[in-house]
Formats: C-alpha cells, sequence, structure tokens
C-alpha cells in the first residue's frame, strides 16, 4: 500500500470522539472542504465525514420471535396483521420481509395496484407502538402441543425484534425513462411514455457507498445509523458487484457495491422506517441508513469529497429494455444533471424525478454528526473487509 | 391524458327510487375493472337514494363506467373535492411531482424539497394514488363531508 503524509486509526480517532475533539463534517460539506484545503490538509483537518440516504429498500425485513406461553407452541404458519411472515425458522422465530402484500390484496389486477399495506407497513406499525394481530397456526407435535395462537402485539410484546436487511444502500443506481407508447408503473416510480419522465434514486453526494467507493473503511462489524437507531454492517449485500466499471474518480457507473445490515427495531425511529406502497409494483420499506466514514488518510478524504458532477448514472430504459433483460445503457448523465430538473434523452427533454428523500439523507447524515459529535456514537474497526476493485 | 393512466375520483350518485343503487355499483367493478370505495350511502327502500364514492382505474375505464351508470339511469355529477398534504407524513422524496398535470408539486432546487401549491392544484387525484406513504389526501367538500378518510 502506498504510504500516506496523513496516518489516523479508528482508536485514535475514538479518543478524539470521546474527548469531545473530534470534527465531524457531513458528506455535503465535505466537497468544499477538500476543493479549498486539498486532500492532504483536509485529511488532517476532519476525522469523519457522515453519509446518508433515506430511501424505498427492498431486500429488508424484520427477523422477530413472539415468544411462548403454555402450552407452547411450533409455529408453522405466522401473520401480522393478515401479513404472512416465513416462519420455517423455529418454534416461535419469523422472519416478514417487507415486500410482502396482506393476505387477499388485489396485487394489480386492479391495474395500476395501490398495495395499501405489506411487511413494510407492519414493521412501521410496530414501531409507532401500534397493536397488531399476530396469528399462528401449528400441526402440533409432542412437544409442542398448541396450535393456534390469535392475539394482539405490540413491539414491547416481541422478545426480539431486528431489521435484518439482506441488501441496502446500493451504490449508485439507474436512471429510468420510458421509451414505450403507455405508462409504465415500475419499481423506480411511474414512467409516462415516450420519456417524458426520468426516474432517479440514491443520494448522490450524501450516499454512504459513493464517499468510500471501494470500500475500504467499510466492512463486516461497521456500525452505522440504521432507521434512527443504531446497526451494524454485516458484510457485502446480495447482488454485491465488487468489480464494477469505474470513473477516473473511482465512482462505479452502474449500480454496484451494497450492504448487508441488521438493528434492534425497539431502538429506532419510525421518522426513518417507513412502509411504503409503490404504485403497480408492490409494499416496501423506505430507511434512513447512514455510514460514518473514518477519515484515515487523504485517500479516504478524497473519496469522502465526491460531488454530484463526479457521479456518472446510467439511463435505462423500463418500458421494454428492464423487462426482458436487455441491459442497454441509453447514455450516461452525471448526478449534477439530474439535480438540474431536466435531462434529454433520445433528443426528447424529460423531466427528472428522485425517488430518494434528499431533506430525509441530509437530515440521517446529520443526526450521526451529532451522535458522534456529543460522544454518544463511536466508531467499530471493521473485522473483514468488503470485496471491491 | 394517457388512457392507461392512474385515475381517481369522487362522484356523486343520484338514484330513482326503483334502480338498486348498490347492484350497479358492484357490476361498474366487474364490468370496468374500476376500484369503488363507497364513501358515503343514503339509501332508504322506495325513496330517492344519493350515494358518494371513489372511483380508480386507468382514465379510460372511468369513462366508460361514467357512460354505463348514466345509461343506468343516475345522475353522475363530480363531487368537489380539495387535495391536501399531510405534511408530518410527507417524506419529500419528489415520487407525486412525476405526474402532476399542473405543476402543483414540484421539487425545490435549492431547499430539496417538495414543494406544494394548492392554488395551482386542479384536484386530478393523481398524486393520492401515487404517493407511497399516503400523504396526499383528498377530501370532499359540499356537504359530502369527512368521507375521504379511510380512501
Ligand atoms: S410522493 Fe408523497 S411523500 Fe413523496 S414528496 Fe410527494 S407527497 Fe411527499
Ligand atoms: S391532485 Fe393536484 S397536486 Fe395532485 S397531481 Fe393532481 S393537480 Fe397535482
Amino acid at each position: 500500500m502506498a504510504s500516506h503524509k496523513v496516518n489516523k486509526t479508528i482508536k485514535e480517532i475514538n479518543e478524539r470522539i470521546r474527548k469531545g475533539l473530534a470534527v465531524v463534517v457531513n458528506a455535503r460539506d465535505m466537497i468544499d472542504i477538500v476543493r479549498d484545503l486539498g486532500k492532504v490538509a483536509a485529511a488532517g483537518e476532519v476525522d469523519v465525514v457522515t453519509t446518508g440516504t433515506f430511501s424505498p429498500m427492498c431486500s429488508s425485513g424484520l427477523l422477530f420471535n413472539f415468544g411462548q406461553e403454555p402450552p407452547v407452541i411450533k409455529g408453522a404458519k405466522v401473520w401480522l396483521n393478515g401479513v404472512p411472515a416465513h416462519a420455517g425458522l423455529a418454534a416461535v422465530d419469523a422472519y416478514m420481509g417487507c415486500t410482502e402484500p396482506v393476505k387477499g390484496d388485489p396485487l394489480n389486477k386492479v391495474y395500476p395496484g395501490r398495495f395499501s399495506y405489506g411487511g413494510g407497513h407492519v414493521i412501521e406499525d410496530l414501531l409507532r407502538g401500534k397493536s397488531v394481530h399476530l396469528r399462528v397456526e401449528a400441526y402440533g407435535t409432542d412437544c409442542y402441543p398448541r396450535k393456534n395462537i390469535e392475539k394482539d402485539v405490540r413491539l414491547a410484546d416481541l422478545p426480539t425484534a431486528m431489521l435484518l436487511n439482506p441488501r441496502n444502500a446500493y451504490q449508485n443506481y439507474n436512471c429510468a425513462v420510458n421509451l414505450g407508447k403507455k405508462i409504465v408503473y415500475t419499481y423506480m416510480g411511474p414512467l409516462k411514455p415516450k420519456a417524458k419522465n426520468a426516474n432517479y434514486a440514491t443520494a448522490g453526494h450524501l450516499s454512504p457507498l459513493l464517499n468510500d467507493p471501494y470500500l475500504r473503511t467499510i466492512g463486516l462489524g461497521t456500525k452505522i445509523f440504521l432507521g434512527g437507531g443504531t446497526g451494524y454492517v454485516l458484510g457485502p449485500g446480495t447482488q454485491h458487484n465488487p468489480k464494477p466499471p469505474r470513473n477516473e474518480r473511482g465512482v462505479p457507473e452502474c449500480a454496484a457495491g451494497t450492504l448487508m445490515v441488521r438493528g434492534d427495531l425497539k431502538a429506532m425511529n419510525p421518522r426513518f422506517v417507513r412502509g411504503v406502497s409503490i404504485l403497480g409494483y408492490g409494499c416496501s420499506l423506505a430507511l434512513g441508513l447512514g455510514v460514518p466514514i473514518p477519515v484515515l488518510n487523504e485517500d479516504v478524504a478524497w473519496y469522502a469529497g465526491v460531488s454530484d458532477a463526479d457521479i456518472a448514472v446510467p439511463v435505462k430504459d423500463y418500458g421494454h429494455d428492464y423487462p426482458n433483460g436487455v441491459g442497454r445503457v441509453l447514455k450516461k448523465v452525471s448526478f449534477e444533471e439530474l439535480v438540474s430538473g431536466e435531462i434529454e434523452v433520445e433528443g426528447v427533454r424529460s423531466a427528472t424525478v428522485p425517488l430518494t428523500s434528499y431533506t430525509l439523507s441530509l437530515e440521517v447524515a446529520d443526526t450521526l454528526k451529532q451522535w458522534i459529535q456529543n460522544g454518544s456514537f463511536t466508531l467499530t474497526e471493521p473485522q473483514e473487509a468488503i470485496e471491491s476493485q | 391524458m394517457d388512457a392507461d393512466a392512474p385515475y381517481s375520483q369522487i362522484v356523486y350518485l343520484v338514484f330513482a327510487p326503483d334502480v338498486v343503487g348498490k347492484a350497479i355499483v358492484c357490476s361498474l367493478a366487474r364490468k370496468f375493472d374500476l376500484e369503488f370505495n363507497i364513501l358515503k350511502a343514503q339509501i332508504t327502500p322506495r325513496q330517492e337514494g344519493a350515494m358518494t364514492l371513489e372511483l380508480s382505474g386507468s382514465a379510460a375505464a372511468f369513462q366508460a363506467g361514467l357512460d354505463f351508470l348514466r345509461d343506468q339511469g343516475l345522475k353522475v355529477s363530480p363531487a368537489a373535492q380539495r387535495i391536501t398534504r399531510d405534511e408530518a407524513s410527507c417524506m419529500h422524496c419528489g415520487v407525486c411531482t412525476s405526474l402532476c398535470p399542473a405543476r402543483a408539486l414540484h421539487l425545490d432546487r435549492v431547499s430539496r424539497e417538495v414543494v406544494f401549491e394548492s392554488e395551482k392544484c386542479t384536484t386530478c387525484g393523481l398524486c393520492t394514488q401515487v404517493c407511497p406513504v399516503g400523504a396526499m389526501q383528498a377530501r370532499i367538500e359540499n356537504g359530502a363531508e369527512e368521507a375521504a378518510e379511510d380512501a
């Protein structure tokens, strides 16, 4: 590894956090700091850069245990407010996926379906302290004779309730347009025909994995902001792509890295955990996630100085190409162009529409910054790297 | 407007004593792929009945459905509605700006918040369908009151 002019350790940074001396900035402010001071001085100045994103994140879910009361049960089928949970784990463990629709939902039979209630909504309801109807069916065994449970439960009644998300925090993503002749309803939102709108995701310069594009500081065991509480990175998420094409700044030019994370639901805040209904597509969970980046050296500082102009986003057709598995990239646009409100696609002017809330993403980054500044959140050493080249 | 675009409108139906309102409304859903939500109904046997109904489906299905109702002898009029935003619920994501035909919803480039200018709103109802957290809500005015609460 190349030698650096600035060398800090997480241990040293934590010392400074405990003494109230750490310099913590959000990823937006880091852009100007790196630009004005240069990366070496910026690395000397800043100890931690906080990032944040708030977006629908499918591949999230709740791992919960609903406890026993005699006679005991080994649940085979479990529902919360009518939404099926996966029960093939253990006697009273189950997993509620955020995209699971409520039983009997008309789905897309009345097109475009509304998907007004699903796993993500159950998670939000629990977190808001609402009582949720638990239904369990079992076949009965000698050791677990009970055959059903019907009762209302609250989050506080569940012995364990943790978000365990196989894939969150996508590093960069597509911008979706529809080149077809009729409107389509996608997980990227409604897309009007003839590329009238272009929908895009991620929080750009605030996005966790765009600020550490090679995941040099993030790995298994990294403590993070998750849903208003704290959580941990468990490693790469599903579909993690360690070798994406990158621009000269190292920023992937397509959807690339992902994180698997977990966090205790009971310590979260419903402002950052929202059940969502995506018209014509399904249910999901919008979640706030922020990663603190320890500025260990000038390279880390340089990457964390990424601006919207440095992020290239591929524009793809979701009218025909995406549903048919065609990977064609119509063009690449910078995140800065997307934020401007309009891009040009195939000769037409397309209005850009964000799906990720910038204001809440910034609130995530700033809340994390506050926690670190007041000493209530210290950094952890990753125990295992996440492959990224 | 695109014939397949989602559409949602609240209508006020008046039917003569010899017409059974509910049965007609049900066949409306069956024949035209419209989702309906009865917000208010006043039906007394052998008297004139009235119903406030939220209909959603494609714009084309909505038109066909209204024609059908009129053919059945019902008086149909749009119920006046007002669109409001639940500020505590809005996440300022921006999804609603994709369909708003009146530009009553737009993203402020500087604050990056989604601005709602109710005076520009034509109450088309598209945002109430597309908002992922139901922050955009339709409220009925002119006498049909409080109905849309659970729409
Ligand atoms: S779609 Fe809903 S939550 Fe998102 S900005 Fe519009 S009103 Fe707010
Ligand atoms: S109801 Fe009003 S704010 Fe909503 S999409 Fe229609 S015009 Fe826009």
